[in-house]
């Protein structure tokens, strides 16, 4: 018998069952905390008071953390982008087609540089190493902690991107660095977004892997920790750690793979309502129906294979601001309990069905504190 | 001369035509577009000229990028280089051109006369010579005309420059710099045989640069309005619904250089019980309906996206996709006997007797 802990941590809730095979033997549910490991930790006590034992075979966690920090411009890591292509390419740099307020965010040294290769495998033009290392120093000599590196054709030949990596490697050893073959398929900007994306989260994923392990740790429980993908398969928490974006949309995977293993129904439509995004899927034989071509995520481009999903910046705690009027895509998250109006705090979040009298509230907050949503 | 400036916001809308002239092929405007877009925050304004207005004797350059989208998508497309072509060709010939054209308004190339204008500070002309996009050199309107084909000046990001100074056929023409594309990583910017203004008045597409305007507009107030952007687009052109469906199935594979395939529907809404095959070398060139001969080329066959009523072109088809399918009017050249044989179904292999579905 497989004994198997599974956990998803959302923005607002956390919630961990307990399985044995196929079977949920027991499901608890507690609010996300700020720092991610408390909650981790409260779900997994509630899970062992339940009665699940120490000694599992796996724990299985999918969060929806990255892609939150990226539709909410929230914990992201300024990296430096570094193009292996010259002189092709010259006229459309790194972040070319990012949203402002984004790259603003994300955008720190770019540096544009010779080499690649063609799609054949013969160079493009010499790699220029002497330019790399001036980059390393200069992105030391700027303080910035994340790299992403995208060369021509590196699907086909990743030897720039590796030559560049063990240059960085040799002047900034502490910087994290993002190669693009590692991530994406034919198609520059889109794996060039991809590399940026994940550097840009690097960080977030190391607080948030470590986080997860150590409340494996503090409840106890010894099991290999996995993180699941984007396509509903799983990898090592290691493996998460330097690629987040792997587990980019694991969030949404995780809530379709649930509703068909819930429903018994292997083709169906999955609306997801959580607290800070809704996502619309759609299941084909049980897995969600990917998305073969080009994926937006908060606004950039990317080759990703994900679910095909229609993702709006509005759930249950999404912030209503009032001049001028709008819902999300920010939102109190895991802060709901403590802040949201309806539970008694300042905030005023967007209305969720369990609010009967929905179009009064920004009239009576009276109204609104009355009601609670039942989940 | 009855010049105009063209905005950011025709731009836009010049991308979103193109691609639908482009009949699935033509590859995505997507990356010009990005480059276009940079040009205009950058206070680039280009003009659109009149092509009656071309004197007799007005030298035009015209312009494409040629090589496979797929490189292009590695290799992004850069206004410097496309220029270097026109500056190759001026040299070359020992005069200035007075404005540049577009090979094919269908696609990405609708973009590149564009690109090279921000750069070299040159009108573009409204007008192309294939009025939406085909595969190959010799299907052009001055190819059908029996206009020179040469000399083409061929240029890569690198420091390499090919011109083909003569070819002995337009066969010759497309043998020749292909292989000089191939070489330098199967992407290159060319510019084509210089044309005067009185070939171009006589011989090219006319005002279809601002027909891809207008396609685009007519797509895009649609969607503004919440109203069907096929049916507008139908509307406004003059076209023809031929199919509303959903994508059962597409096989590709691609062989001497073309992306080739077919793509099979299942009808939705009226057409309920009805099935639709589609057959491409990178633009669709023959449609089936019900397994009898529906539409051909070169009327133009465009797929696009029942709700949005974007473009999808042959490489980004997919299983489960709901599309319409439309058939716009051909350019008149295209439809005479002289036409016919260099772009009819014969001339992608189909052992069809052209039929517009506009007869």
């Amino acid at each position: 018998m497989k004994r198997r802990i599974g956990i998803d941590v959302g923005g607002t809730n956390t919630d961990a069952v307990y399985l044995e095979d196929t079977r949920v033997v027991h499901a608890v549910k507690t609010p996300t905390t700020r720092d991610v490991t408390s909650g981790v930790t409260d779900a997994l006590r509630k899970l062992l008071q339940a009665g699940a034992p120490k000694t599992v075979d796996a724990v299985m966690i999918g969060t929806t953390h990255f892609t939150n920090a990226v539709v909410q411009r929230r914990d992201l890591t300024r990296v430096a982008a570094i193009r292996i292509g010259l002189p092709s390419g010259a006229s459309l740099p790194p972040f070319i087609d990012w949203s402002e307020d984004l790259a603003a965010l994300v955008r720190g040294e770019v540096v544009m540089l010779e080499g690649g290769h063609e799609f054949d495998g013969r160079p493009l033009v010499p790699l220029d190493t002497a330019g790399v290392r001036a980059a390393a120093r200069r992105i030391r000599a700027a303080g910035l902690m994340s790299v992403g590196v995208a060369s021509v054709f590196s699907p086909l030949n990743a030897a720039c991107e590796l030559e560049a990596a063990a240059i960085l490697r040799e002047e900034c050893p502490d910087v994290a660095v993002t190669l693009s073959h590692q991530l994406g398929r034919i198609g520059l900007l889109e794996r060039e977004n991809a590399a940026l994306l994940n550097a840009a989260l690097v960080g977030l994923a190391r607080t948030t892997t470590r986080a997860f392990t150590d409340a494996l740790a503090a409840s106890g429980i010894t099991a290999p920790l996995y993180l699941t993908q984007n396509d509903g398969a799983v990898m090592l928490a290691s493996v998460a750690e330097a690629f987040p974006v792997y587990g980019f949309a694991s969030g949404p995977t995780n809530s379709m793979r649930g509703a068909a293993f819930l429903s018994k129904l292997t083709d169906a439509l999955v609306i997801d309502v959580g607290g800070t995004t809704t996502d619309i899927g759609s299941l084909r034989h049980g897995f969600p129906r990917e998305a073969n071509n080009v994926v937006e995520i908060g606004g950039v481009r990317t080759l990703f294979r994900m679910p095909d999903l229609l993702s709006i910046g509005l759930g249950g705690g999404s912030l209503v601001a009032r001049a001028p009027l709008t819902v999300g895509p920010r939102s109190v998250g895991y802060r709901l309990v403590e802040e949201g109006l309806v539970f008694g705090g300042g905030a005023l979040t967007a209305p969720t069905s369990q609010w009967p009298r929905a179009s009064s509230i920004s009239a009576t907050d009276g109204v609104s504190r009355r009601c609670r949503p039942s989940s | 001369m009855a010049l105009r400036p063209v905005s950011a916001a025709e731009i836009e809308s010049l991308a979103i035509g193109a691609w639908i002239l482009g009949t699935g092929g033509g590859g995505s405007p997507y990356l010009a577009l990005l480059n276009m877009r940079k040009l205009y925050r950058e206070g680039v304004v280009c003009s659109l000229l009149d092509p009656m207005d071309l004197a007799d004797d007005a030298r035009v350059a015209v312009v494409s990028n040629m090589g496979a989208p797929l490189v292009g998508q590695e290799r992004l497309t850069d206004p410097q280089t496309i220029a270097r072509a026109v500056r190759m060709m001026e040299e070359y010939r020992g005069s200035r051109f007075d404005a540049i054209m577009s090979l094919e308004i269908g696609g990405g190339n609708s973009l590149q006369p564009f690109m090279a204008a921000a750069v070299l500070g040159l009108p573009v002309v409204d007008a192309d010579c294939m009025g939406r996009a085909f595969p190959e050199a010799q299907m052009t309107s001055f190819a059908i005309h029996d206009l020179t084909m040469y000399p083409l000046t061929l240029a890569d990001v690198r420091d390499n420059a090919v011109v083909v100074a003569r070819a002995a056929s337009w066969k010759w023409m497309e043998r020749l710099s292909r292989k000089a594309c191939v070489e330098v990583g199967s992407i290159a910017s060319t510019c084509k045989a210089p044309r005067t203004g009185k070939e171009v008045k006589e011989c090219a597409i006319l005002y279809s640069t601002s027909k891809a305007i207008r396609l685009g507009q007519t797509v895009q107030d649609a969607q503004r309005r919440h109203q069907d952007p096929v049916h507008a687009l139908v509307d406004a052109e003059r076209g023809r619904l031929l199919f509303r469906g959903k994508i059962r199935d597409v096989a590709r594979r691609t062989t001497e250089g073309f992306l080739r395939g077919t793509a099979k529907l299942d009808g939705l809404d009226d057409y309920r019980g009805s099935s639709f095959e589609l057959a491409f070398q990178n633009e669709f060139a023959v449609g089936w309906l019900d397994g009898r001969p529906r539409v051909m080329t070169p009327d133009l066959i465009c797929v696009l996206d029942s709700v949005s009523g974007d473009a999808i072109g042959t490489e980004t088809l997919r299983y489960g996709q709901r599309v319409s399918v439309i058939a716009l009017p051909a350019p008149p050249v295209l439809l005479t006997p002289k036409g016919l044989e260099h772009v009819g179904p014969r001339a992608f292999g189909y052992d069809l007797e052209f039929k517009s579905v506009f007869a």
